[in-house]
């Protein structure tokens, strides 16, 4: 059933990324993904007797930058705490993590959706240290053996709680996208869900609409992608809706999004729940953290996505839907006007970028531009082809393709596959002859009034000339040789 | 039996060579250990190893340090590299640690040879070494005796002279308590001073490593190779380490020296309470100003204290699980099963009491009752110090309100809890703190005096020791050994 309109969504979003530091949260070991099994770790990230975690300077500016970007209040001294459960991926079977003294707090950031812009709170901002992996020998279930890789073991990661804010599973999307968009503009995330450096838990729960109270939340765990945020906070809120409506009361738990179900499930409810036993971290001292540092940082902070799209729509008269999608990611935006430079028709610039070279990348994120075969300068001089009339738009497209499979520049294919535009009137001329001798039907059907019929006659005269000829003389001769309608 | 800074003048002189010392500490250890039980691992071929290179090193007039060839005993709770580092805990039985504690690096730096890892209380939780898995460490003075703990074996190593000079660890008077009872010198630096990168944690708030020797001098040796900042533990303090044993000859004319009232408690051995009065009366004949002062909140230290302790302890202690290193108990069904087995086999009973103590005192609901309130108190604790210190130099107490006890003889609990009724304060309040002997009882044992200092001034509390000692005659007597 679709949910009625006596109930409203209160969803609240808690995202981890993985900061992009070179070393980890508490030891210098590196955090590059997919190395060999437990090869970028020491003693303190295997959680070893006797060691100690010294932090990260660089993890907390870039905790700072980002608090900074969501307008939060950096709090001038914050504190880790240990929060304890048992589990083979965590060595010291505590997450250095912090509790009551977080790092920021009182945010928000804007987000669009529903056709509207709506500010979503931030309530908190911290930091913390990943967990390992485990390796299972086949399936969970039949496994004989589980391995333990702690290479991900103490990777800085950076909690961000919303408020319950969010009114619909489009806003949660919505606002998923915006934080990832404003932590790639910052360098402090890569973003990617599938690695799993951006994670997402929702947390849910009904209300009669009109109503200030909270209902009991469930939270959703596991959602990888903003399609999955969206489809299981809509599947949550029908299941709380239709068990509401069946006189049933909704149980504080946690549930696990199945996305090949397309359904949650329920892993741990409330008297399950875990009693973390937070207190202090007594092996680090509390971190003070300087206004100073915190206004030095605030003018390193770069230009943001919001003030990004709307300079694109004021400076390069850009549509605002165009505006949108080119300053999602940071790199395609710095690409996008990097070729809007050399290249300065923004609009077309912004329809090869949107269009064929996105068709092309297998995404608009650093790593994605950073391989991108053509550079925008590149771009930028195929488009100046066109213009200058030595290749049509339709070669252009061609060419972009053999641009992006090789690496070469325009010119550079241009020249050796002969794609040179025809615009001498003489050598088409005859060609038009040919074609209006072979096609004496289409002739005919023009005399009769078949405007198409022109159509057909230059796609005709196009194709025999492989698309070199130039189509604005084609139809030029075609009018002047064609017989006058009736 | 030569001292550290004997040793380490023979060795200048050519008269002695660190072979020839450590051969013969090696023949003495095999000899007296199976009386005395210090050691649970020793490591004779590096000793000897280290103690050639040192020969070299001494031979060729280069030595490291004034330790350069001198034989240590190494509580088993500091990791050392390659060698087995246990705990006394049947669950790190054959733990041994990939890397070396920054102490360890730094004697290392220093030329010092190790002998061996001594027994202790298991992960330091104790007052007698009963606590150890593995087996107790008896008193040189008397056999039948315990010699206090945590850090027995290394007390009774230095009473022995199993070792030139030990280390220990002390979070509520490991160091100073065995060193009490075993008539040697112990320090617990001010919490900051050493740094504890590779010492085996039990409660990171109050853990400190510290050295224990048979002079002040020899201990002054070994804080000043083991002090100062280490980028590696972030609780440790940039402060400048001052030349301790150049401090000790300045004299203690006009030493300002506190008696705090609240250390005279019922039930306290009278022979303890005469030696320690007779001591201060020494003090001033020295030209120490002796005052009376007040800490009123020493009455809640120990309840305190045995809140935070078993807190950190129960998290500290988390990471044996059997997924990693050390024991894993066979047969287990499942991971919960496997967690509560190896736990079950692995830890002693008095692990297992601080254990359950401290998960409780930090869970939902009880926080606030017991650890929160336990913190308020240590902050009272803490300033009544503060204040006391307006006033004094230095404080002078009992280290222990009783001499050493006999094996098996304190079987409740809580009885063996108030043996360090007078070191915890210490620990709560993160300051300096000495233990030296300041008599014998008729029978013969010996009784520590205990000297409480300023945070990170080591060189008042250890120049106030070292008037103490030179006046009078107890660091010249050694237990009968055959």
């Amino acid at each position: 059933m679709r949910m009625t309109t006596d109930y409203e969504s209160v969803i609240g979003l808690e995202v981890h990324a993985q900061l992009l530091t070179r070393s980890k949260m508490f030891c210098g070991c590196p955090t590059a993904f997919g190395r060999a099994p437990n090869s970028q770790t020491c003693p303190i990230c295997q959680g070893m007797p006797g060691v100690l975690p010294v932090i990260n300077r660089r993890a907390i500016e870039f905790a700072i930058r980002t608090a900074l970007a969501l307008h939060c209040t950096v709090n001038a001294g914050c504190r880790f705490a240990r929060k304890h459960y048992f589990y083979p991926d965590m060595p010291k079977n505590y997450q250095i993590s912090q509790y009551e003294e977080p790092l920021a707090v009182n945010g928000w950031l804007e987000i669009e959706a529903h056709g509207t812009t709506r500010r979503i709170g931030i309530e908190r901002l911290h930091l913390e240290e990943d967990v390992g992996k485990l390796v299972h020998e086949g399936t969970l279930e039949t496994a004989r053996a589980s391995l333990v890789d702690f290479n991900r073991s103490g990777v800085p990661l950076m909690e961000i709680v919303s408020k319950p804010d969010l009114r619909s599973p489009e806003e949660a999307a919505a606002y998923l996208k915006t934080l990832r968009a404003i932590l790639m503009y910052l360098g402090v995330c890569d973003g990617n869900m599938e690695e799993g450096s951006l994670r997402c838990d929702t947390n849910i729960s009904l209300r009669p609409r009109g109503s200030t109270d909270y209902g009991v939340k469930v939270e959703i765990k596991n959602l990888n992608s903003f399609r999955n945020v969206q489809l299981a906070t809509a599947y949550e809120g029908e299941r709380q809706s239709a068990a509401i409506m069946s006189g049933q009361i909704i149980v504080q738990e946690t549930r696990l999004w199945e996305a090949d179900k397309g359904k949650t499930l329920s892993m741990r409810s409330k008297e399950y729940a875990h009693d973390y036993r937070y207190f202090p971290e007594p092996d680090l001292v509390p971190l003070k953290v300087e206004q100073r540092w915190v206004d030095q940082l605030r003018t390193t902070l770069p230009e943001l996505p919001v003030a990004r799209q709307q300079r694109f729509v004021t400076q390069y008269g850009l549509p605002a839907y165009d505006a949108e999608l080119l300053t999602q990611s940071r790199a395609l935006a710095d690409y996008y006007e990097a070729a809007a430079r050399e290249y300065p028709k923004p609009k077309i610039v912004s329809n090869w970028v949107l269009s064929e070279l996105l068709r092309e990348l297998p995404g608009d994120d650093e790593a994605a531009l950073a391989r991108c075969p053509i550079p925008p300068r590149n771009l930028a001089r195929l488009l100046a082809l066109i213009d200058g009339g030595t290749i049509s738009g339709k070669i252009a497209k061609d060419v972009f393709e053999k641009m992006y499979s090789s690496g070469e520049d325009a010119e550079t294919i241009v020249k050796r596959e002969g794609l040179v535009q025809v615009a001498d009137t003489g050598a088409l001329a005859s060609v038009v002859d040919q074609i209006l001798a072979a096609n004496a039907h289409a002739v005919e059907d023009w005399k009769k009034g078949k405007k198409q019929s022109l159509g057909f006659l230059v796609g005709q005269v196009m194709k025999a000339t492989q698309g070199k000829a130039n189509p604005a003389i084609v139809n030029q001769l075609l009018l002047e040789k064609l017989p006058k309608q009736s | 039996m030569p001292t550290i800074a004997e040793l380490g003048a023979r060795y200048r002189s050519g008269e002695a060579t660190p072979t020839e010392v450590v051969e013969s500490y090696l023949q003495r250890i095999e000899t007296l250990d199976p009386q005395v039980r210090a050691y649970v691992t020793l490591t004779r071929e590096s000793a000897l190893a280290q103690a050639e290179a040192a020969g070299k090193r001494l031979k060729a007039g280069r030595p490291l340090s004034l330790l350069d060839g001198v034989p240590l005993a190494i509580k088993d709770v500091i990791c050392t590299n390659g060698v087995r580092t246990t705990c006394a805990s049947k669950i790190l039985e054959n733990f041994v640690p990939p890397y070396d504690a920054t102490v360890m690096a730094r004697l290392g730096a220093a030329g010092a040879v190790m002998l061996g890892k001594t027994n202790m209380d298991e992960f330091a939780m104790g007052s007698s070494t009963e606590n150890s898995a593995f087996f107790p460490t008896r008193n040189p003075w008397d056999l039948a005796r315990v010699p206090g703990g945590s850090s027995g074996g290394s007390a009774a190593a230095v009473a022995a002279d199993l070792a030139a000079g030990a280390l220990g660890s002390d979070t509520g008077g490991s160091i100073r308590q065995p060193a009490a009872f075993c008539g040697t010198v112990g320090v617990k630096p001010t919490y900051g001073r050493v740094s504890r990168y590779g010492l085996v944690a039990f409660a990171s708030s109050l853990d400190q490593i510290g050295p224990l020797a048979r002079t002040i001098r020899d201990a002054a040796l070994l804080l000043q190779v083991i002090a100062g900042h280490d980028p590696l533990d972030s609780t440790s303090t940039d402060v400048p380490v001052p030349d301790y044993p150049a401090a000790l000859g300045q004299g203690i004319q006009g030493l300002r020296v506190g008696i705090p009232s609240e250390y005279v408690i019922e039930g306290m051995d009278p022979e303890v309470g005469k030696a320690v009065s007779a001591a201060i009366e020494a003090l001033k004949g020295l030209g120490a100003k002796t005052e009376k002062v007040s800490l009123p909140t020493t009455d809640y230290a120990l309840a305190a204290y045995y809140l935070i302790a078993p807190a950190e302890a129960s998290s500290n202690l988390a990471r044996y699980d059997g997924v990693k290193y050390g024991h894993r108990a066979a047969g287990g069904k499942d991971l919960i099963q496997m967690y509560g087995r190896t736990r079950a086999e692995g830890f002693g009973p008095e692990v297992k009491r601080r254990i359950m103590l401290g998960t409780y005192a930090l869970s939902a609901g009880y926080y606030d009752a017991y650890y929160g309130k336990a913190q308020r108190v240590r902050t009272l604790v803490r300033r009544d110090f503060q204040q006391a210190f307006e006033r004094v130099d230095v404080l002078a107490c009992p280290t222990t309100p009783s001499v050493a006890f006999k094996l098996g003889e304190k079987e409740d609990p809580l009885q063996m809890y108030f043996c360090d009724i007078f070191t915890i304060p210490v620990n709560l309040a993160g300051l300096p703190g000495v233990s030296l002997p300041c008599g014998f009882t008729q029978s013969g044992l010996p009784i520590g005096l205990q000297l409480i200092g300023k945070p990170f001034d080591e060189s008042t509390l250890l120049s106030a020791a070292y008037a103490y000692e030179q006046a009078t005659p107890w660091h010249t007597r050694a237990p009968a050994l055959t």
